[in-house]
């Protein structure tokens, strides 16, 4: 196991290095000289855009500011400056990453929390209007992107006021108690979570009634019938249990759908996390900061397979990686 | 008087001989799934509708009535405000009412009629032939907008008919663009293998890791923001396909693989035809079904992709219309409260579209899956 994650790692590194290199040349193509937005800045000191200019090389050619990039983060885990917010690019990306990282896990638990009962459902009840009722409803609901859904809700934030319709924090979020700012945090997470959440959702749903219609038909769940159990045991302390092994393979696949979709939903909702970020870093031109969000959205979507691998491992004793 | 039996007619032997064209049992199989006939249908129906979208709409795109913004929808009727019934539909005048909130009221003692092809703004049929002949209208100086208008007075029905131009080709093109590329890149990958090979497989591996619309954005950044619209079309429909090559380039591959060792690739090589030839004539046709299936999977992918673009401000630019950005315009709380019309009308485009091409995509993979063009499995 050891040696396969040490595997795993070390392949890492020329993806991440090429990812670096195709992001730091597309941002030298874009037009415009943001030395010379630096400059129209009266926020910046001509000595912090010379410190840059050093640091950087911006004045040198690109493959040597590229090369200069890549040691100021190795030797110093320096990622730049962001030049609209003037903060370290990291210090900005690593706020981002938690509120993704908390927005990911969110609509992961409306995504399994919806679609496993929901396939079990559809399974037992195979053939039935229930059935078809589910399949049809996953069918059109695939058709619904996330630009639409994420409006509808916003729709349904702002006719019943029950959700608040973006930002993460109330404005008198710093006078709650612990309790208290974690259900305010809470309650904005609410509607992006459904809205990255539905978007796999169907496809999960299908893939669970699947599975579980299969492991229905084996023999050990004729046995465990047999054996006089109730059929409430039998599915669900007997067969639910394999049918949601092969799932967690699929959980790898879609990193990068729930990514794409995290980022949708937080430019709708005003979400602050790492999309947000790279959209707004698109918009000024600010290229450290796009460079070092699409790198850590890549490493995310990187260690999130990587941690899909290890579950299923642990989940499924048939697999080992040695 | 004797019956004689007619010799039954050439056509029946022919049906009742067995073996059949693959088109033929493609064509049986397919209108055996309803719900593929029907996508079929909506999207030929929506694909005729962007190409004469100026004659249909009653308006330019980007024509501005400067005394009806955030007019709601018309609604077509038929009984009068006397009970009167028409046996042809008319619409009610509006007046504003309210010209801080936008709220007009019907003037129930007129009527307009609709009118058939009625002479308007001068336009190019099919980019040849100049016309000012549309579709439908009423009567100048009064207008009709069945789908309302959006906070710039200009008709919502019509710039969602010239907004379907551009989303509803970026996905044909882009798909057109990168399936060559992949197929292309995935042929030459899996026929030589070695290190040509291992440079596509290591560049799609980088593209794939990056999280599609990260990327999208990013790939964005490097064209100017401010370019002429047929320019910002060109630059999202390469974008499009500079990020979808890459998944299909590595399933050619692995089908490549799996074909190049049959007999008839040896004999074809043995007979000396090229290599490049051996893929593109030999190889690469023996992967068409599945390409046509994941080709029509694929392309609301990239119609979500424009969307996506001209909805954040980097796509297609106002005053031309997308579907993307007429959401954007929908974005505020305000209009989605008060002027819900302009989230409905291309929201509910946009999803007649993607349901359409799910439902022949499924179509076409049933009806393409070649255990049943083989006659295998029936049912």
């Amino acid at each position: 196991m050891r040696v396969f994650i040490l595997r795993r790692l070390l392949q890492v590194i020329p993806l991440l290095l090429g990812i670096s290199a195709l992001t730091f040349l597309l941002m030298q193509l874009a037009p415009g000289d943001f030395l010379d937005t630096m400059r129209e800045n009266p926020g910046i000191s001509p000595e912090s855009i010379e410190s840059m200019k050093t640091r950087f090389g911006l004045d040198r050619p690109w493959h040597v500011q590229y090369a200069l990039y890549l040691r100021n983060v190795l030797l110093r885990f320096d990622f730049g400056q962001s030049f609209s917010l003037h903060q370290p690019v990291f210090d900005v990306l690593r706020e981002g990453m938690l509120n993704t990282l908390l927005l990911a896990v969110a609509s992961a638990v409306v995504t399994w929390g919806l679609a496993i009962p929901l396939g079990v459902w559809a399974a037992v009840r195979q053939h039935s209007w229930v059935d078809k009722v589910l399949s049809m409803m996953a069918f059109a609901w695939l058709s619904v992107p996330e630009v639409l859904s994420g409006l509808l809700l916003l729709l349904l934030a702002a006719s019943t006021g029950l959700f608040p319709v973006g930002g993460m924090r109330s404005i008198d979020w710093d006078s709650m108690d612990v309790i208290g700012k974690a259900l305010n945090i809470g309650h904005h997470l609410v509607l992006p979570a459904i809205v990255v959440g539905m978007i796999p959702l169907a496809s999960r749903m299908r893939q669970m009634r699947g599975n579980l219609l299969d492991v229905l038909r084996l023999d050990y769940v004729t046995t465990a019938r047999a054996k006089g159990l109730d059929e409430r045991t039998v599915i669900f302390k007997h067969a639910v249990r394999n049918a949601v092994n092969p799932l967690i393979t699929l959980f790898g696949f879609t990193i990068g759908a729930l990514l794409s979709g995290a980022l949708v939903a937080e430019i709708i909702f005003s979400w602050p996390g790492l999309g947000r970020i790279t959209y707004e870093a698109v918009i000024t031109q600010d290229q450290y900061l796009v460079l070092g969000a699409v790198l850590m959205a890549s490493s995310m979507l990187i260690v999130g397979n990587l941690i899909a691998d290890l579950l299923l491992a642990a989940a499924d004793p048939r697999i080992s990686y040695d | 008087m004797t019956d004689v039996l007619p010799a039954p007619p050439v056509e029946e032997v022919a049906a009742a001989a067995p073996p059949q064209s693959p088109g033929r049992i493609f064509w049986r199989q397919f209108r055996k799934s309803q719900i593929a006939v029907i996508g079929a249908a909506v999207l030929l129906v929506l694909y005729t509708l962007a190409l004469v979208a100026p004659f249909v709409a009653p308006y330019p795109q980007e024509e501005m009535d400067r005394g009806n913004f955030n007019h709601p929808p018309m609604a077509l009727r038929w009984v009068d405000g006397e009970g009167r019934f028409h046996v042809w539909p008319f619409v009610h005048p509006t007046v504003l009412e309210n010209s801080a909130r936008f709220t007009y009221a019907e003037n129930r003692s007129r009527i307009l009629p609709l009118r058939l092809f009625v002479r308007g703004a001068p336009y190019r049929l099919l980019g040849l032939i100049p016309t000012n002949t549309h579709l439908f209208g009423v009567d100048a100086p009064e207008r009709i907008n069945l789908f309302g208008t959006d906070r710039q007075g200009r008709d919502v029905f019509s710039r969602l008919l010239f907004g379907a131009q551009v989303s509803l080709t970026v996905g044909l093109v882009g798909i057109a663009i990168s399936f060559t590329l992949g197929l292309m890149l995935g042929g030459i990958s899996g026929y030589f293998g070695g290190w040509v090979d291992n440079v596509i497989m290591r560049t799609t591996e980088l593209l794939l890791t990056i999280p599609g619309l990260y990327l999208l954005i990013a790939l964005r950044a490097i064209f100017p923001s401010d370019m002429p619209s047929h320019q910002v079309y060109l630059s999202i429909v390469v974008i499009l396909a500079f990020i979808g090559w890459a998944t299909l380039a590595r399933v050619i591959r692995g089908m490549v693989l799996s074909i190049r060792r049959l007999e008839y690739v040896a004999a074809a090589e043995a007979l000396g035809v090229g290599r490049l030839r051996i893929i593109a004539r030999h190889i690469l046709p023996n992967t068409m079904s599945f390409v046509i299936v994941a080709a029509t999977i694929a392309i609301p992918g990239y119609i979500l992709g424009e969307v996506f673009l001209s909805f954040i401000g980097l796509g297609v630019q106002e005053p031309a219309a997308s579907w993307g950005n007429m959401l954007a315009d929908a974005r505020s709380i305000r209009v989605l409260r008060s002027y819900p019309w302009m989230l409905f009308a291309p929201g509910a485009a946009i999803f007649v579209t993607v349901l359409s091409f799910n439902f022949l995509g499924d179509g076409l993979r049933d009806a393409l899956d070649p255990r049943r063009i083989l006659g295998g499995k029936t049912s």
